[in-house]
């Protein structure tokens, strides 16, 4: 045996761990940032603390300090598990698209669902308080407005493109550009003509931020949500076979047009709600599954579980370093999720370019 | 006997008439070889059989089903696709390429079979070293037979009684020769054990010598069909091509093969121009 079958055997060994070992090690690390995130706030709490509430909260039996019961219950549980939900959603969004445009650089607002659900919100945000819509019809009617905004673009977009009862990815990427560019014109109208405090909500919400999340809040979401996610064993088999190519998949038995709605809606559904309550977080959709990818390889039975694990787990860490880095202050994490992901996707790129192995 | 059969098949691709009154037919058990120059429909041809190619007139069917009625998937069951140019540019084993094969039959066949018939493709096209390789880092060749052994596992079946049709759009084109010889004589093989067999291809020596039936193409239109030893014509190959050929024996085998001359017939085109100049 020469060297080189040597090495190359030792690459595919290499590479069978990290698939077998991403998934478990995704899991721990996701584990670990749901009780840091517990843990770690305005208020610290000692491991402790969390341990016994969540153990009164499962078994209800044992004591718990009320203070620290009502902080994890009230506030951080619902924020852990919006953010895991949301970092799942982007991650796996990412890798749904990336695959039905057979491109590793797609990514979820590029069918539209962004833009229309920042249209929206802002629409709300400048037009709602002007017609002095305040406080809580206001916390509720966003969410609404951009969920609904983003879904509609999407919809939009696919109408388009759809020519001779055919949908080419390629148009749709063409509409989705399109209809992008007049949501961002729609949002810089609403920026010209709002005032001062408008304009700095309309900051605030494109950022992104998890904070403020209530059980109330975040219960219609989380279910939006969760569709794409139980969707996940059903889409696994055909996103491989996308990857083939249409026209294979369309020879061993998928109905690829009918397969693509049903991919764009499930997208645009969880990344619509999603964006609706939390502002735009980028980022996690297009590196989460690009980088496991690189890790695990493009075989989407082992992808997308660990691309939702690892967007959880990303989104959670960054939203524990956006509590505590400047207590009581919180970061935006939309901020954050792009300032720790930019630099390390970087240093990747250029070690796979080193390497010749781009994507 | 379940036929898989095209009827006077108009294609209109934009607003060029790619197919006119095409038929063809494959039973079980056949080697249809189709060729033709290149742009006579070929590809579009062997689309159609494939039920992927919508037709403007004409009737297409797998035994009594027309295949614009069939669902993919059940199409799927019944027959496979190789297209000419393979599009996947992601990183995945061969063997898992292989095994995307067996996915019409995940559900409906048990694990272990679908495992046989990845094992049985992988050997049949001699790739089997290769099974655990990234698809992206094989060569143009490599890539080929990996792409043969997905549809050859897409019409792996207990049994052999169960009619399935294998369509091979080019499946030799960045072969070397010795593999040219082996896929046709795989599809040999497998067209006895059932399986009606057409594939396109451009070499009119490897449909002579494995083909059943040869069907000839031209523009658009069916110009001959039947057993290789009389259509293959050097008057019929000089119109279709246009190229001159000999038809000579091969001392061995006794076989009918064809030389082309090296007197290049210039295309009449080109003699029109001549003529008026």
């Amino acid at each position: 045996m020469s060297v080189l079958d040597l090495r190359e055997r030792q690459r595919v060994d290499l590479s069978e761990v990290a698939r077998s070992l991403a998934v478990p090690g995704l899991g721990v690390l996701l584990f670990a940032a749901v009780l840091t995130g517990l843990t770690s706030g305005a208020a610290n709490l000692a491991t402790g603390d969390v341990v016994s509430v969540l153990w009164k909260f499962v078994t209800g039996r044992g004591a718990a300090d009320p203070v620290a019961h009502a902080i994890i219950l009230e506030i951080r549980m619902p924020r852990v598990l919006l953010g895991g939900m949301i970092g799942a959603t982007l991650a796996v969004s990412g890798a749904v698209l990336q695959a039905l445009f057979r491109n590793p650089l797609a990514e979820p607002s590029i069918i539209g669902v962004s833009a229309g659900a920042g249209a929206a919100a802002v629409t709300m945000i400048v037009l709602g308080t002007a017609f002095g819509a305040m406080g809580t019809i206001i916390l509720y009617a966003l969410p609404v407005a951009a969920f609904a905004g983003g879904f509609i673009a999407t919809m939009i977009v696919v109408a388009i493109a759809r020519v001779n009862g055919q949908t080419p990815m390629t148009t749709i990427l063409l509409s989705g550009i399109a209809v992008a560019a007049l949501g961002g014109a729609i949002m810089g109208l609403m920026m010209f003509i709002s005032n001062d405090e408008q304009l700095r909500s309309i900051t605030f919400w494109m950022l992104g931020s998890l904070g403020g999340a209530t059980w109330t809040t975040i219960l219609p979401a989380i279910a939006i949500m969760s569709v794409i996610l139980l969707a996940m064993p059903m889409l696994m088999h055909k996103l491989n076979l996308m990857l083939l190519g249409e026209r294979e998949a369309t020879s061993l038995g998928l109905n690829v047009d009918r397969f693509k709605y049903l991919c764009v809606a499930l997208v645009a559904a969880g990344v619509g709600a999603a964006v609706a309550v939390s502002g735009t977080i980028g980022f996690v959709g297009i590196v989460i599954p690009h980088l496991l990818r690189m890790l695990v390889g493009p075989d989407h039975r082992i992808l997308l579980p660990a691309s939702a694990l690892g967007g959880a787990a990303l989104l959670l860490w960054a939203d524990v370093v956006a509590r505590t880095l400047a207590p009581p202050a919180e970061l935006p994490i939309g901020v954050l999720t792009a300032l720790l992901g930019a630099p390390f996707f970087l240093w990747l790129l250029r070690r796979a370019a080193r390497e010749g192995t781009s994507w | 006997m379940v036929i898989l059969s095209a009827r006077n098949v108009d294609v209109l691709l934009g607003s060029r008439q790619v197919l006119t009154g095409a038929s063809m037919e494959v039973r079980p058990g056949e080697l249809v070889a189709v060729l033709g120059p290149n742009g006579a429909g070929k590809s579009t041809f062997l689309n159609v059989l494939s039920g992927e190619q919508k037709t403007q007139s004409g009737d297409v069917r797998v035994g009594a089903d027309e295949l614009q009625h069939l669902s993919p998937a059940s199409l799927a069951c019944k027959r496979a696709l190789m297209p000419q140019k393979a599009s996947l540019s992601f990183p995945f084993k061969v063997r898992d390429v292989v095994a995307m094969g067996r996915d019409p039959f995940r559900a409906s066949v048990d694990a272990a079979s679908n495992k046989n018939a990845v094992d049985w493709a992988l050997q049949e096209t001699d790739i089997l070293h290769l099974a655990g390789r990234v698809y992206t880092q094989l060569s143009g060749g490599e890539q080929q037979r990996v792409q043969l052994a997905r549809v050859l596992a897409q019409v792996w079946r207990k049994t052999d009684e169960e009619p399935r049709f294998l369509l091979l759009d080019e499946p030799t084109s960045s072969l070397d020769l010795a593999h040219q010889h082996s896929v046709l004589h795989l599809a040999g093989r497998l067209a006895e054990k059932g399986v009606g067999v057409v594939a396109v291809v451009h070499d009119l020596n490897l449909a002579a010598l494995y083909a059943t039936r040869v069907v000839i193409l031209s523009n658009g239109c069916v110009v001959a069909a039947g057993v290789p030893e009389d259509v293959l014509q050097p008057s019929l190959i000089a119109d279709v091509f246009n190229l001159s050929v000999h038809r000579v024996e091969d001392p061995d085998s006794g076989r009918k093969l064809i030389v082309p001359t090296g007197n290049h017939r210039r295309s009449a085109s080109v003699i029109a121009i001549r003529r008026a100049l």
